[in-house]
Protein backbone atom coordinates (compact mmCIF):
# COMPACT_ATOMS: atom_id res chain seq x y z
CA UNK A 1 0.00 0.00 0.00
CA UNK A 2 1.41 3.29 -1.10
CA UNK A 3 1.47 6.33 1.53
CA UNK A 4 -0.64 8.24 -0.66
CA UNK A 5 -3.44 5.95 -0.68
CA UNK A 6 -2.76 5.02 3.04
CA UNK A 7 -3.20 8.74 4.31
CA UNK A 8 -5.64 10.11 1.83
CA UNK A 9 -8.67 11.98 3.30
CA UNK A 10 -11.47 10.06 4.24
CA UNK A 11 -14.16 12.64 3.62
CA UNK A 12 -12.96 15.13 0.52
CA UNK A 13 -15.69 17.77 1.45
CA UNK A 14 -16.14 20.58 3.96
CA UNK A 15 -12.39 20.81 5.05
CA UNK A 16 -12.70 24.58 5.88
CA UNK A 17 -9.21 24.04 8.12
CA UNK A 18 -5.86 25.11 6.11
CA UNK A 19 -2.46 23.01 6.95
CA UNK A 20 -3.78 19.46 6.36
CA UNK A 21 -1.29 18.37 3.64
CA UNK A 22 2.03 20.54 4.84
CA UNK A 23 1.53 19.69 8.53
CA UNK A 24 0.87 15.87 7.25
CA UNK A 25 3.58 15.40 5.08
CA UNK A 26 6.40 16.99 7.79
CA UNK A 27 5.12 14.72 10.06
CA UNK A 28 5.61 11.95 7.85
CA UNK A 29 9.24 13.48 6.45
CA UNK A 30 10.11 13.63 9.83
CA UNK A 31 8.79 10.55 11.22
CA UNK A 32 10.30 8.44 8.62
CA UNK A 33 13.82 10.32 9.17
CA UNK A 34 14.52 10.36 12.86
CA UNK A 35 12.06 6.81 13.74
CA UNK A 36 11.78 4.62 10.80
CA UNK A 37 15.08 4.64 8.59
CA UNK A 38 17.08 4.39 11.80
CA UNK A 39 14.69 1.26 12.97
CA UNK A 40 14.47 -0.30 9.82
CA UNK A 41 18.52 -0.21 9.98
CA UNK A 42 18.48 -2.66 12.57
CA UNK A 43 16.11 -4.76 10.81
CA UNK A 44 18.26 -4.86 7.41
CA UNK A 45 21.79 -4.96 9.57
CA UNK A 46 20.15 -8.13 11.23
CA UNK A 47 19.23 -9.81 7.99
CA UNK A 48 22.93 -9.66 6.76
CA UNK A 49 23.65 -12.27 9.63
CA UNK A 50 22.51 -16.18 8.63
CA UNK A 51 20.37 -17.65 10.55
CA UNK A 52 22.49 -19.58 12.73
CA UNK A 53 24.53 -16.66 13.40
CA UNK A 54 21.16 -14.66 14.40
CA UNK A 55 20.41 -17.67 16.59
CA UNK A 56 23.61 -18.13 18.47
CA UNK A 57 23.36 -14.31 19.01
CA UNK A 58 20.05 -14.29 20.84
CA UNK A 59 20.22 -17.70 22.46
CA UNK A 60 23.79 -17.79 24.40
CA UNK A 61 23.70 -18.81 27.86
CA UNK A 62 24.48 -15.01 29.32
CA UNK A 63 22.25 -13.38 26.94
CA UNK A 64 19.45 -15.67 27.72
CA UNK A 65 20.18 -15.40 31.24
CA UNK A 66 19.86 -11.54 30.93
CA UNK A 67 16.55 -11.96 29.13
CA UNK A 68 15.04 -13.95 32.49
CA UNK A 69 16.76 -11.21 34.58
CA UNK A 70 15.08 -8.34 32.83
CA UNK A 71 11.77 -10.05 32.11
CA UNK A 72 11.13 -11.50 35.58
CA UNK A 73 12.66 -7.95 37.63
CA UNK A 74 10.37 -5.97 35.24
CA UNK A 75 7.38 -8.30 35.77
CA UNK A 76 7.60 -8.11 39.57
CA UNK A 77 8.64 -4.51 39.37
CA UNK A 78 5.38 -3.86 37.51
CA UNK A 79 3.38 -5.59 39.67
CA UNK A 80 4.13 -3.80 42.64
CA UNK A 81 3.74 -0.98 40.78
CA UNK A 82 0.16 -1.78 40.68
CA UNK A 83 -0.32 -2.12 43.78
CA UNK A 84 1.34 0.48 45.31
CA UNK A 85 0.02 3.08 42.31
CA UNK A 86 -3.96 1.69 43.22
CA UNK A 87 -3.10 2.81 46.37
CA UNK A 88 -1.31 6.05 45.89
CA UNK A 89 -4.29 6.73 43.01
CA UNK A 90 -6.81 5.72 45.62
CA UNK A 91 -5.37 7.92 48.31
CA UNK A 92 -4.70 10.82 46.38
CA UNK A 93 -8.16 11.07 44.86
CA UNK A 94 -10.44 10.07 47.81
CA UNK A 95 -8.66 11.70 51.04
CA UNK A 96 -7.20 14.78 52.18
CA UNK A 97 -4.29 15.07 54.17
CA UNK A 98 -1.35 17.32 54.89
CA UNK A 99 0.97 17.81 51.63
CA UNK A 100 -0.92 15.99 49.55
CA UNK A 101 -0.40 18.11 46.64
CA UNK A 102 3.41 17.73 47.09
CA UNK A 103 3.03 14.64 47.03
CA UNK A 104 0.79 14.51 43.88
CA UNK A 105 3.81 16.50 42.37
CA UNK A 106 6.12 13.81 43.33
CA UNK A 107 4.71 11.27 41.57
CA UNK A 108 6.18 12.50 39.05
CA UNK A 109 9.74 12.40 39.87
CA UNK A 110 10.87 9.21 37.84
CA UNK A 111 9.84 11.08 34.86
CA UNK A 112 11.72 14.03 35.44
CA UNK A 113 15.06 13.03 37.43
CA UNK A 114 17.74 11.77 35.01
CA UNK A 115 17.94 7.95 35.16
CA UNK A 116 22.21 8.03 35.81
CA UNK A 117 20.86 10.19 38.95
CA UNK A 118 18.14 7.67 40.21
CA UNK A 119 20.53 4.98 39.43
CA UNK A 120 23.67 6.75 41.86
CA UNK A 121 21.23 7.84 45.03
CA UNK A 122 19.22 4.07 44.67
CA UNK A 123 23.30 2.64 45.53
CA UNK A 124 24.12 5.47 47.84
CA UNK A 125 21.35 4.78 49.89
CA UNK A 126 21.25 0.90 49.70
CA UNK A 127 25.26 -0.21 49.44
CA UNK A 128 26.52 -1.81 52.52
CA UNK A 129 27.28 2.02 53.95
CA UNK A 130 24.42 3.44 52.80
CA UNK A 131 21.57 5.13 54.85
CA UNK A 132 19.55 2.06 54.38
CA UNK A 133 22.01 -0.57 53.84
CA UNK A 134 24.02 0.03 57.13
CA UNK A 135 21.03 -1.09 59.34
CA UNK A 136 20.34 -4.08 56.35
CA UNK A 137 23.55 -5.48 56.08
CA UNK A 138 23.75 -6.86 59.71
CA UNK A 139 20.44 -8.49 59.05
CA UNK A 140 22.14 -10.25 56.08
CA UNK A 141 20.01 -8.20 53.53
CA UNK A 142 22.08 -6.71 50.31
CA UNK A 143 19.87 -4.71 48.35
CA UNK A 144 22.26 -3.84 45.87
CA UNK A 145 24.98 -5.25 43.52
CA UNK A 146 22.45 -7.93 42.86
CA UNK A 147 19.24 -8.67 41.54
CA UNK A 148 17.42 -7.11 44.23
CA UNK A 149 18.93 -3.81 42.85
CA UNK A 150 17.71 -4.23 39.55
CA UNK A 151 14.08 -4.91 41.13
CA UNK A 152 14.53 -1.70 43.36
CA UNK A 153 15.76 0.81 40.38
CA UNK A 154 12.76 -1.14 38.22
CA UNK A 155 10.29 -0.15 40.52
CA UNK A 156 11.73 3.24 40.99
CA UNK A 157 11.00 4.27 37.51
CA UNK A 158 7.87 2.69 36.96
CA UNK A 159 5.90 3.99 39.55
CA UNK A 160 4.12 7.10 38.12
CA UNK A 161 2.32 5.17 35.34
CA UNK A 162 -0.01 2.97 37.10
CA UNK A 163 -0.74 6.19 39.45
CA UNK A 164 -1.18 8.61 36.00
CA UNK A 165 -3.37 6.02 34.47
CA UNK A 166 -5.87 5.15 37.52
CA UNK A 167 -6.48 8.54 38.77
CA UNK A 168 -8.13 10.31 35.59
CA UNK A 169 -10.46 7.38 35.90
CA UNK A 170 -11.01 7.12 39.62
CA UNK A 171 -11.48 10.65 39.69
CA UNK A 172 -14.37 10.70 37.13
CA UNK A 173 -16.00 7.56 38.80
CA UNK A 174 -19.63 8.64 39.56
CA UNK A 175 -20.54 8.21 43.18
CA UNK A 176 -24.23 7.17 42.70
CA UNK A 177 -22.41 4.03 41.76
CA UNK A 178 -21.51 3.24 45.68
CA UNK A 179 -24.44 4.78 47.30
CA UNK A 180 -26.23 1.99 45.04
CA UNK A 181 -24.11 -0.53 45.84
CA UNK A 182 -23.97 0.15 50.20
CA UNK A 183 -28.12 1.06 49.47
CA UNK A 184 -28.27 -2.91 48.21
CA UNK A 185 -26.41 -3.98 51.12
CA UNK A 186 -23.15 -4.51 49.40
CA UNK A 187 -20.41 -3.97 51.89
CA UNK A 188 -17.25 -1.41 51.63
CA UNK A 189 -15.15 -4.38 50.40
CA UNK A 190 -17.89 -5.69 48.02
CA UNK A 191 -18.33 -2.54 46.64
CA UNK A 192 -14.69 -1.85 45.85
CA UNK A 193 -13.95 -5.49 44.78
CA UNK A 194 -17.34 -5.54 42.54
CA UNK A 195 -18.01 -2.01 41.43
CA UNK A 196 -14.91 -0.05 41.39
CA UNK A 197 -12.25 -2.16 40.79
CA UNK A 198 -13.88 -3.79 37.45
CA UNK A 199 -13.96 0.03 36.35
CA UNK A 200 -10.79 0.40 36.79
CA UNK A 201 -9.49 -2.77 35.80
CA UNK A 202 -8.63 -1.39 32.27
CA UNK A 203 -6.32 1.54 33.37
CA UNK A 204 -4.82 -0.58 36.04
CA UNK A 205 -3.59 -2.80 33.33
CA UNK A 206 -2.53 -0.22 30.76
CA UNK A 207 -0.33 1.35 33.91
CA UNK A 208 0.88 -2.06 34.80
CA UNK A 209 1.54 -2.55 30.52
CA UNK A 210 3.56 0.97 30.24
CA UNK A 211 5.66 -0.12 33.95
CA UNK A 212 6.26 -3.18 32.25
CA UNK A 213 7.19 -1.50 29.09
CA UNK A 214 9.41 0.47 30.52
CA UNK A 215 11.18 -1.46 32.49
CA UNK A 216 12.34 -3.85 30.11
CA UNK A 217 14.17 -1.36 28.32
CA UNK A 218 15.89 0.82 31.40
CA UNK A 219 19.60 1.09 31.46
CA UNK A 220 20.74 4.22 33.42
CA UNK A 221 19.37 3.78 36.77
CA UNK A 222 19.84 -0.10 36.70
CA UNK A 223 23.39 -0.26 35.82
CA UNK A 224 24.69 1.68 38.99
CA UNK A 225 23.03 -0.50 41.42
CA UNK A 226 22.69 -3.83 39.56
CA UNK A 227 26.55 -4.69 39.97
CA UNK A 228 26.28 -5.99 36.74
CA UNK A 229 27.66 -9.82 37.51
CA UNK A 230 27.29 -11.67 33.82
CA UNK A 231 24.49 -14.84 33.94
CA UNK A 232 23.13 -12.85 37.43
CA UNK A 233 22.81 -9.59 37.91
CA UNK A 234 23.70 -8.17 33.98
CA UNK A 235 20.35 -6.62 31.92
CA UNK A 236 19.87 -7.21 28.47
CA UNK A 237 20.23 -3.81 27.60
CA UNK A 238 23.90 -3.96 29.22
CA UNK A 239 25.00 -7.01 27.05
CA UNK A 240 24.05 -4.86 23.81
CA UNK A 241 25.96 -2.26 25.19
CA UNK A 242 29.16 -4.30 26.16
CA UNK A 243 28.84 -6.16 23.15
CA UNK A 244 29.20 -2.60 21.32
CA UNK A 245 32.28 -2.35 22.89
CA UNK A 246 33.51 -5.44 21.93
CA UNK A 247 33.17 -4.13 18.24
CA UNK A 248 30.26 -7.04 18.09
CA UNK A 249 28.00 -4.98 15.89
CA UNK A 250 26.11 -8.35 14.45
CA UNK A 251 25.41 -9.31 17.92
CA UNK A 252 23.98 -6.12 19.15
CA UNK A 253 21.73 -6.36 16.25
CA UNK A 254 20.42 -9.20 16.90
CA UNK A 255 19.88 -8.79 20.58
CA UNK A 256 18.34 -5.40 20.07
CA UNK A 257 16.09 -6.95 17.62
CA UNK A 258 14.67 -8.71 19.96
CA UNK A 259 14.06 -6.49 22.43
CA UNK A 260 12.62 -4.01 19.47
CA UNK A 261 10.17 -6.74 18.93
CA UNK A 262 9.26 -7.09 22.93
CA UNK A 263 9.09 -3.20 22.61
CA UNK A 264 6.51 -3.46 19.84
CA UNK A 265 4.83 -5.99 20.91
CA UNK A 266 4.08 -4.13 24.29
CA UNK A 267 3.22 -1.16 21.89
CA UNK A 268 0.48 -3.34 20.52
CA UNK A 269 -0.58 -4.67 23.81
CA UNK A 270 -0.84 -0.96 25.40
CA UNK A 271 -3.04 0.43 22.38
CA UNK A 272 -5.11 -2.32 23.05
CA UNK A 273 -6.13 -2.08 26.55
CA UNK A 274 -5.79 1.66 26.01
CA UNK A 275 -9.30 1.11 23.38
CA UNK A 276 -10.59 -0.79 25.68
CA UNK A 277 -10.36 1.46 28.06
CA UNK A 278 -12.18 3.93 26.02
CA UNK A 279 -14.83 1.76 25.04
CA UNK A 280 -15.50 1.39 28.74
CA UNK A 281 -15.56 4.90 29.32
CA UNK A 282 -17.01 6.00 26.26
CA UNK A 283 -20.35 4.83 27.64
CA UNK A 284 -20.98 6.83 30.68
CA UNK A 285 -19.23 9.70 29.41
CA UNK B 1 -29.23 21.41 39.57
CA UNK B 2 -27.34 19.72 42.26
CA UNK B 3 -23.57 19.95 41.71
CA UNK B 4 -22.29 18.56 45.31
CA UNK B 5 -22.52 15.13 43.59
CA UNK B 6 -19.73 15.42 40.90
CA UNK B 7 -17.22 16.48 43.56
CA UNK B 8 -15.09 13.51 44.50
CA UNK B 9 -13.31 15.20 47.50
CA UNK B 10 -16.96 14.97 49.54
CA UNK B 11 -16.95 11.82 50.29
CA UNK B 12 -20.18 10.98 51.70
CA UNK B 13 -20.27 8.91 54.88
CA UNK B 14 -22.15 5.69 53.60
CA UNK B 15 -19.43 5.19 51.04
CA UNK B 16 -16.36 5.86 53.00
CA UNK B 17 -13.85 3.53 54.81
CA UNK B 18 -13.37 3.80 58.55
CA UNK B 19 -11.30 5.98 60.02
CA UNK B 20 -8.44 3.27 60.74
CA UNK B 21 -8.40 1.96 57.30
CA UNK B 22 -8.26 5.06 55.58
CA UNK B 23 -5.37 6.12 58.41
CA UNK B 24 -3.76 2.77 57.38
CA UNK B 25 -3.76 3.77 53.50
CA UNK B 26 -2.57 6.94 54.12
CA UNK B 27 0.24 6.09 56.05
CA UNK B 28 0.97 3.06 53.86
CA UNK B 29 0.78 5.01 50.45
CA UNK B 30 3.24 8.28 52.12
CA UNK B 31 5.84 5.67 53.41
CA UNK B 32 6.10 3.92 50.39
CA UNK B 33 6.68 8.03 48.98
CA UNK B 34 8.76 8.24 51.25
CA UNK B 35 11.56 5.50 50.93
CA UNK B 36 11.02 5.36 46.88
CA UNK B 37 10.97 8.72 46.21
CA UNK B 38 11.82 11.25 48.94
CA UNK B 39 14.51 9.26 50.49
CA UNK B 40 16.56 9.00 46.88
CA UNK B 41 16.05 12.75 46.15
CA UNK B 42 17.61 13.83 49.72
CA UNK B 43 20.06 11.49 48.74
CA UNK B 44 21.55 13.48 46.09
CA UNK B 45 21.62 16.93 47.76
CA UNK B 46 22.91 15.14 51.16
CA UNK B 47 25.69 13.17 49.38
CA UNK B 48 26.80 16.36 46.82
CA UNK B 49 26.95 18.19 50.36
CA UNK B 50 29.07 15.85 52.41
CA UNK B 51 31.78 17.52 52.73
CA UNK B 52 31.29 20.80 52.91
CA UNK B 53 30.03 23.81 49.94
CA UNK B 54 33.75 24.27 49.20
CA UNK B 55 34.06 20.83 48.10
CA UNK B 56 30.34 20.87 46.21
CA UNK B 57 31.77 24.25 43.82
CA UNK B 58 34.84 22.70 43.41
CA UNK B 59 32.93 20.12 40.99
CA UNK B 60 31.79 22.97 38.60
CA UNK B 61 35.41 24.96 38.36
CA UNK B 62 36.93 21.43 36.49
CA UNK B 63 36.91 22.41 32.66
CA UNK B 64 34.51 18.92 31.86
CA UNK B 65 32.26 19.97 34.20
CA UNK B 66 31.36 23.07 32.19
CA UNK B 67 31.61 21.47 29.12
CA UNK B 68 29.33 18.87 30.29
CA UNK B 69 26.88 21.50 31.17
CA UNK B 70 27.31 23.43 28.11
CA UNK B 71 26.77 20.37 25.89
CA UNK B 72 23.79 19.55 28.20
CA UNK B 73 22.23 23.09 27.61
CA UNK B 74 23.46 23.13 23.63
CA UNK B 75 21.46 19.50 23.13
CA UNK B 76 18.35 20.93 24.41
CA UNK B 77 18.22 23.53 22.43
CA UNK B 78 18.37 22.21 19.48
CA UNK B 79 16.19 18.90 20.48
CA UNK B 80 13.16 21.02 22.01
CA UNK B 81 12.77 22.88 19.28
CA UNK B 82 12.52 20.22 16.65
CA UNK B 83 10.48 18.08 18.58
CA UNK B 84 8.21 21.32 19.49
CA UNK B 85 7.94 21.78 15.34
CA UNK B 86 6.99 18.46 15.01
CA UNK B 87 4.66 17.92 17.94
CA UNK B 88 2.36 21.19 16.65
CA UNK B 89 2.41 19.87 13.23
CA UNK B 90 1.58 15.86 14.09
CA UNK B 91 -1.05 17.17 16.61
CA UNK B 92 -2.72 19.62 14.05
CA UNK B 93 -2.49 16.88 11.31
CA UNK B 94 -4.17 13.97 13.45
CA UNK B 95 -6.44 16.14 15.99
CA UNK B 96 -7.70 18.62 13.08
CA UNK B 97 -8.42 16.09 10.01
CA UNK B 98 -9.62 12.33 9.34
CA UNK B 99 -7.61 10.48 7.30
CA UNK B 100 -6.65 6.42 6.51
CA UNK B 101 -3.95 5.31 8.75
CA UNK B 102 -4.25 7.74 11.49
CA UNK B 103 -4.38 5.31 14.26
CA UNK B 104 -1.51 3.75 13.01
CA UNK B 105 0.45 6.95 12.80
CA UNK B 106 -0.50 7.54 16.31
CA UNK B 107 0.94 4.74 17.01
CA UNK B 108 4.19 5.09 15.25
CA UNK B 109 4.52 8.52 16.95
CA UNK B 110 4.54 6.69 20.90
CA UNK B 111 6.74 4.05 18.87
CA UNK B 112 9.98 5.90 20.76
CA UNK B 113 8.79 5.47 23.62
CA UNK B 114 8.80 1.80 24.56
CA UNK B 115 12.38 1.76 22.71
CA UNK B 116 14.97 0.89 24.72
CA UNK B 117 17.63 3.89 25.07
CA UNK B 118 20.32 1.66 24.18
CA UNK B 119 18.71 0.11 20.87
CA UNK B 120 17.89 3.51 20.08
CA UNK B 121 21.76 4.74 20.46
CA UNK B 122 22.69 1.72 18.56
CA UNK B 123 20.11 1.91 15.61
CA UNK B 124 21.93 5.99 15.01
CA UNK B 125 25.55 3.97 15.29
CA UNK B 126 24.13 1.24 12.47
CA UNK B 127 23.17 4.34 9.92
CA UNK B 128 26.35 7.07 10.81
CA UNK B 129 28.34 4.80 12.19
CA UNK B 130 31.89 3.44 10.50
CA UNK B 131 30.33 -0.06 9.65
CA UNK B 132 26.91 1.58 8.81
CA UNK B 133 25.25 2.86 6.07
CA UNK B 134 26.47 5.92 5.67
CA UNK B 135 29.55 5.75 7.52
CA UNK B 136 32.12 5.19 4.61
CA UNK B 137 30.64 8.52 2.65
CA UNK B 138 30.77 10.20 5.83
CA UNK B 139 34.86 9.01 6.31
CA UNK B 140 35.33 10.09 3.21
CA UNK B 141 34.02 13.89 3.40
CA UNK B 142 35.39 14.24 7.52
CA UNK B 143 31.93 14.20 8.81
CA UNK B 144 31.36 12.96 12.44
CA UNK B 145 27.96 12.13 13.67
CA UNK B 146 28.88 9.15 15.69
CA UNK B 147 30.91 9.99 18.83
CA UNK B 148 30.42 13.22 18.15
CA UNK B 149 27.53 15.85 18.74
CA UNK B 150 25.44 15.66 16.12
CA UNK B 151 25.16 11.64 17.47
CA UNK B 152 24.13 12.68 20.49
CA UNK B 153 21.61 15.04 19.30
CA UNK B 154 19.53 12.63 17.14
CA UNK B 155 19.14 10.16 19.89
CA UNK B 156 17.98 12.58 22.18
CA UNK B 157 15.62 13.67 19.61
CA UNK B 158 14.70 9.58 19.41
CA UNK B 159 14.01 9.79 23.17
CA UNK B 160 12.33 12.83 23.29
CA UNK B 161 10.12 12.36 20.32
CA UNK B 162 6.38 11.86 21.37
CA UNK B 163 6.73 14.21 24.47
CA UNK B 164 5.02 17.16 22.98
CA UNK B 165 2.72 15.69 20.42
CA UNK B 166 1.58 13.30 23.39
CA UNK B 167 0.44 16.34 25.17
CA UNK B 168 -1.24 18.12 22.09
CA UNK B 169 -3.23 15.35 20.48
CA UNK B 170 -5.75 14.74 23.29
CA UNK B 171 -5.91 18.31 24.33
CA UNK B 172 -6.53 19.35 20.41
CA UNK B 173 -9.14 16.65 19.93
CA UNK B 174 -10.73 17.21 23.11
CA UNK B 175 -11.65 21.27 21.73
CA UNK B 176 -12.77 20.50 18.10
CA UNK B 177 -12.52 22.31 15.24
CA UNK B 178 -15.60 24.80 15.64
CA UNK B 179 -12.96 27.65 17.23
CA UNK B 180 -10.55 27.44 14.35
CA UNK B 181 -13.52 26.98 12.09
CA UNK B 182 -15.49 30.13 13.05
CA UNK B 183 -11.45 32.22 12.16
CA UNK B 184 -11.83 31.16 8.87
CA UNK B 185 -15.35 31.83 7.86
CA UNK B 186 -14.55 35.49 9.41
CA UNK B 187 -11.73 36.13 7.22
CA UNK B 188 -8.69 34.83 9.02
CA UNK B 189 -5.76 33.48 6.81
CA UNK B 190 -4.20 30.40 8.54
CA UNK B 191 -1.49 32.01 10.28
CA UNK B 192 -3.66 34.17 12.10
CA UNK B 193 -5.69 31.20 12.76
CA UNK B 194 -2.96 29.67 14.31
CA UNK B 195 -1.39 32.36 16.76
CA UNK B 196 -4.48 33.96 17.87
CA UNK B 197 -7.22 31.13 18.15
CA UNK B 198 -5.01 27.56 18.25
CA UNK B 199 -2.00 28.67 20.21
CA UNK B 200 -3.89 30.77 22.77
CA UNK B 201 -6.19 27.39 23.67
CA UNK B 202 -2.98 24.85 23.74
CA UNK B 203 -0.50 27.14 25.53
CA UNK B 204 -0.69 25.69 28.59
CA UNK B 205 -0.81 21.75 27.29
CA UNK B 206 2.50 23.07 24.97
CA UNK B 207 4.49 24.44 27.80
CA UNK B 208 3.53 21.34 29.28
CA UNK B 209 5.23 19.05 26.96
CA UNK B 210 8.37 21.33 26.28
CA UNK B 211 9.34 21.37 29.87
CA UNK B 212 9.05 17.34 30.01
CA UNK B 213 10.49 16.85 26.50
CA UNK B 214 13.33 19.26 27.81
CA UNK B 215 13.57 17.13 31.46
CA UNK B 216 14.11 14.51 29.43
CA UNK B 217 16.87 15.83 26.56
CA UNK B 218 18.90 16.82 29.62
CA UNK B 219 18.71 13.90 31.59
CA UNK B 220 18.83 11.52 28.79
CA UNK B 221 21.73 8.43 29.94
CA UNK B 222 21.38 5.13 27.78
CA UNK B 223 20.85 6.86 24.41
CA UNK B 224 23.34 9.03 24.11
CA UNK B 225 25.92 7.09 26.16
CA UNK B 226 26.22 4.37 23.12
CA UNK B 227 26.64 7.11 20.71
CA UNK B 228 28.65 10.24 22.69
CA UNK B 229 32.21 8.15 23.09
CA UNK B 230 32.83 9.74 26.58
CA UNK B 231 35.23 12.02 24.97
CA UNK B 232 36.16 14.20 27.88
CA UNK B 233 35.35 17.78 27.69
CA UNK B 234 33.67 16.96 23.89
CA UNK B 235 31.20 14.98 23.93
CA UNK B 236 30.51 14.72 27.72
CA UNK B 237 26.75 15.30 28.92
CA UNK B 238 25.97 16.21 32.58
CA UNK B 239 24.58 12.43 33.40
CA UNK B 240 27.62 11.23 31.43
CA UNK B 241 29.95 13.48 33.54
CA UNK B 242 28.15 11.69 36.31
CA UNK B 243 28.88 8.48 35.32
CA UNK B 244 32.58 9.30 34.77
CA UNK B 245 32.89 10.78 38.08
CA UNK B 246 31.20 8.10 39.92
CA UNK B 247 33.00 5.69 38.45
CA UNK B 248 36.37 7.22 39.42
CA UNK B 249 35.48 7.06 42.81
CA UNK B 250 34.84 10.99 43.15
CA UNK B 251 31.68 10.45 44.70
CA UNK B 252 31.17 14.11 45.62
CA UNK B 253 31.78 15.87 42.77
CA UNK B 254 29.51 13.28 40.88
CA UNK B 255 26.76 13.68 43.64
CA UNK B 256 27.61 17.82 42.99
CA UNK B 257 26.57 17.32 39.27
CA UNK B 258 24.05 14.81 40.05
CA UNK B 259 22.47 17.69 42.18
CA UNK B 260 22.22 20.07 39.23
CA UNK B 261 20.11 17.42 37.40
CA UNK B 262 18.03 16.75 40.52
CA UNK B 263 17.10 20.55 40.67
CA UNK B 264 15.83 20.54 37.25
CA UNK B 265 13.67 17.81 38.03
CA UNK B 266 12.13 19.65 40.75
CA UNK B 267 11.78 22.90 38.83
CA UNK B 268 10.28 20.61 36.05
CA UNK B 269 8.00 19.16 38.67
CA UNK B 270 7.24 22.98 39.72
CA UNK B 271 6.22 24.05 36.39
CA UNK B 272 4.33 20.56 35.60
CA UNK B 273 2.30 21.07 38.75
CA UNK B 274 1.67 25.19 38.29
CA UNK B 275 0.06 23.99 34.62
CA UNK B 276 -2.15 21.22 35.74
CA UNK B 277 -3.72 23.79 38.43
CA UNK B 278 -4.03 26.42 35.61
CA UNK B 279 -5.57 23.45 33.22
CA UNK B 280 -8.09 22.57 35.93
CA UNK B 281 -8.97 26.02 37.04
CA UNK B 282 -9.66 26.79 33.71
CA UNK B 283 -11.69 23.91 33.09
CA UNK B 284 -13.57 24.61 36.29
CA UNK B 285 -14.06 28.16 35.15
CA UNK B 286 -15.73 26.58 31.91
CA UNK B 287 -18.19 24.38 33.66
CA UNK B 288 -19.19 26.94 35.91
CA UNK B 289 -20.77 29.28 32.64
CA UNK B 290 -24.02 28.86 31.99
CA UNK B 291 -25.14 27.46 29.07
CA UNK B 292 -26.25 30.37 27.21
CA UNK B 293 -23.15 31.48 27.07
CA UNK B 294 -20.64 28.94 25.96
CA UNK B 295 -17.83 30.65 24.75
CA UNK B 296 -14.96 31.84 26.53
CA UNK B 297 -14.36 35.79 26.45
CA UNK B 298 -16.11 35.88 30.13
CA UNK B 299 -13.32 33.78 31.78
CA UNK B 300 -12.54 36.95 33.37
CA UNK B 301 -15.43 37.99 35.00
CA UNK B 302 -14.77 35.48 38.07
Amino acid sequence: MSSMTLFAPRHQPARVLPGFHITLGFTLAYLSLIVLIPLSALVFKTLQLTWEQFWQAVTAPRVVASYKLTLGASLIAATVNAFFGMLLAWVLVRYQFFGKKVVDALVDLPFALPTAVAGISLTALLAGNGWIGQYLEPLGIQLAFNRNGVLIALIFIGLPFVVRTVQPILEDLEKELEEAATCLGATRWQTFSRVIFPALAPALLTGFAMAFARAIGEYGSVIFIAGNMPMVSEITPLIIISKLEQYDYAGATAVALVMLCAAFLMLLLINGLQAWQRSRSGASA
Amino acid sequence: MNTQHSVPTHTAQSTGEPAWLRRTLIGVALLFVGLFLVLPLAAVFTEALRKGAEAFFEAFKEPDAMSAIKLTLLIAAITVPLNLVFGVSAAWAIAKFEFRGKALLTTLVDLPFSVSPVVAGLIYVLVFGAQGWFGPWLQAHDIKIIFAVPGMVLATVFVTFPFIARELIPLMQAQGNEEEQAAMVLGANGWQMFWRVTLPNIKWGLLYGVILCNARAMGEFGAVSVVSGHIRGQTNTMPLHVEILYNEYQSVAAFAVASLLALLALVTLVIKSVVEWQQQRLMAELAALSPERPIKTPLHAH
